[in-house]
């Protein structure tokens, strides 16, 4: 028995990785097809049909590069610092649940990997080591462009990780469980972004930031630091914190879905029908395909619409926005369940309404602020 | 207070992307599809022949002159009645251009005298090795329409004393 549950465990963590690795490197080819049609273009279209074996040309090539260590670059760092950011990109989603319980030949299979009654809090954990790896990288380059690009990319992950966590604590409070399947089951009913959408925006926007996606992507600026913290890394070295960039965009949608967009529960309007992950649990995984599939669409897109933003903008917006207002959506949250619990569950609709006031006062502060310094120069 | 004003220009500007995903492709599939050249288009040279089959150029070497690039070379030779390869008393036995040096200005097409050099539409000049660049007469000779003799021609004597054709109208 229990050596089967290793073997269980064994096969449900090595199809976790190769999900997130083949992922990986279709989600480049994703990315790289949506902004093509964005520009007016076709975008990759030669290996293979639809060029689906782009990425693995891909792979090959860098497979085969020549990798460069620069002269006095701190060579064990050097080496260690793209396994130090790849690792926590692909641990994070160990307590991500793709579905519901399945029964397969008689056997209960769940469809996560651990079931941790602090999910959220390691996910937040494990998320923070990453930095280490892109600042590592950057000091041990021995390169200024690459030591700026790691130091930029700490403080902004530092920065954002508190409103992002902040963003978490909603979700939290709302479902009254850090475990993730709690999570999601609290969401039968009524998704997350439903009852806290400022927090689920907040979270959307401190995402790009975490995972430094334009238009917060400072610690790779080409036009200021040729390409940040990983300018020096060249080959499969290069291909690991590539990797890790985009298993880390994988991962945090997953988180997102789980948190706010329902998990793995199906659509609202799929509820009580055949399609509802209660009858037929096999469809888990798909729904939170779909969601993970939209969510990154999300971020392809404002990758394509916005211009980067200005360090010091970047630094503002999230000491001085973010981080008020996902403290000022917790505590609406808080009070709101608490008169839910109190008085009468209808308050429980007060959270939204009081925290898109706050969201749109947060607009028009951020408006007025930058044009009064408008107003200035002239 | 402007609050609806700032979310409508992001969602504007979101919304422009989204539009343009929906707009028809401008990719030209490449080696599949080309698109036609211009009628001006200065591409690779072409040495022209008359409707006779023999060549237009008469080895003057005033395109070599000509070349701000100094990508032309041309050597000439006697045309003999037995052996003719052009009107008139001379032809280019040798005409190499350097494609690596070409700018493609078409200043040889305006100083030949016969219209003789003329860029064509051929722009897919590739090659692995800096010999190959240079392209000698036989590539850059116009290929052989059916029913012409190649040269050298046998003619008669006395016919192709001239080499460079009368001219028509001279305001032309």
């Amino acid at each position: 028995m229990t050596f089967a549950l290793v073997i269980e465990w064994l096969i449900k963590g090595l199809v976790l990785v190769l999900i997130l690795l083949g992922g990986f490197a279709y989600l480049t080819l994703y990315e790289r097809k949506a902004l093509a049609r964005i520009q007016v273009r076709i975008g990759p279209n030669r290996a293979g049909p639809w060029g689906i074996l782009q990425p693995i040309a891909d792979a090959i090539k860098l497979i085969f590069k020549e990798e460069l260590t620069p002269a006095r670059s701190d060579k064990l760092l050097f080496i260690l610092a793209p396994v130090i950011t790849l690792v926590p990109a692909l641990v994070i989603t160990a307590v991500v649940p793709w579905g519901p319980t399945l029964t397969v030949f008689g056997h209960k299979l769940t469809l996560y990997i651990a079931d941790i009654n602090v999910g959220v809090l390691y996910i937040m954990s494990v998320a923070s080591i990453s930095v280490y790896g892109i600042v590592l990288a950057g000091w041990s380059s021995n390169n200024k462009y690459a030591m700026m690009g790691g130091m930029r990319s700490s403080a902004q992950m530092i920065s954002y990780e508190i409103a992002l966590g902040l963003s978490f604590v909603s979700a939290i409070m709302l479902a009254g469980s850090m475990r993730m399947l709690d999570i999601v089951a609290a969401q039968k009913n009524l998704w997350f972004v439903l009852l806290q959408p400022v927090g689920t925006a907040i979270f959307l926007i401190a995402t790009l930031a975490e995972v430094n996606r334009p238009p917060f992507d400072m610690p790779e600026a080409e036009q200021e630091l040729t390409a940040g913290y990983h300018a020096e890394y060249s080959g499969m070295k290069f291909a690991l914190l590539f990797m890790a960039e985009y298993d880390k965009m994988i991962a945090i949608s997953m988180i997102g879905a789980t948190l706010f967009f329902g998990g793995y529960r199906e659509f609202w309007f799929l509820s009580n029908t055949v399609f509802s992950v209660d009858r037929t649990p096999w469809l888990g995984p798909v729904y939170l395909f779909v969601k993970l599939v939209i969510l990154l669409f999300g971020m392809i897109w404002v990758r394509a619409t916005f211009p980067r933003i200005r360090y010091d903008r970047l630094m503002a917006f999230g000491w001085k926005v973010l981080l008020p207002l996902s403290l000022a959506v917790v505590f609406i949250t808080g009070v709101g369940i608490i008169l839910a619990e109190q008085i009468n569950p209808l308050w429980m609709w007060g959270i939204p309404a009081v925290s898109l006031l706050v969201g749109v006062f947060a607009i028009a502060m951020i408006d007025r602020e930058l044009r009064r310094k408008d107003y200035a120069r002239r | 207070m402007r609050v609806v004003e700032p979310v409508v220009e992001l969602g504007r500007g979101l919304w422009t992307t989204l539009r343009s995903m929906f707009e028809k492709p401008v990719t030209i599939q490449y080696p599949e599809q080309k698109r036609p050249v211009r009628p001006r288009f200065r591409g690779r040279h072409v040495l022209k022949r008359y409707e006779n089959g023999l060549e237009k150029c008469i080895g003057c070497a005033l395109c070599a002159a000509a070349c701000p690039a100094d990508a032309i070379f041309v050597e000439s030779a006697e045309n003999t009645d037995q052996e003719r390869y052009s009107p008139g008393e001379r032809y280019a036995s040798t005409y190499e251009i350097n494609m690596l040096r070409c700018i493609y200005c078409g200043f040889c097409e305006d100083a030949c005298p016969t219209e003789a050099i003329v860029l064509g539409d051929n722009y897919e000049l590739s090659f692995t090795d800096r010999r190959q660049a240079i392209y000698p007469k036989e590539m850059l000779l116009e290929g052989m329409t059916t029913g012409v003799k190649p040269t050298p021609q046998k003619t008669e004597p006395g016919v192709y004393m001239r080499s460079v054709p009368e001219m028509k109208d001279p305001a032309d």
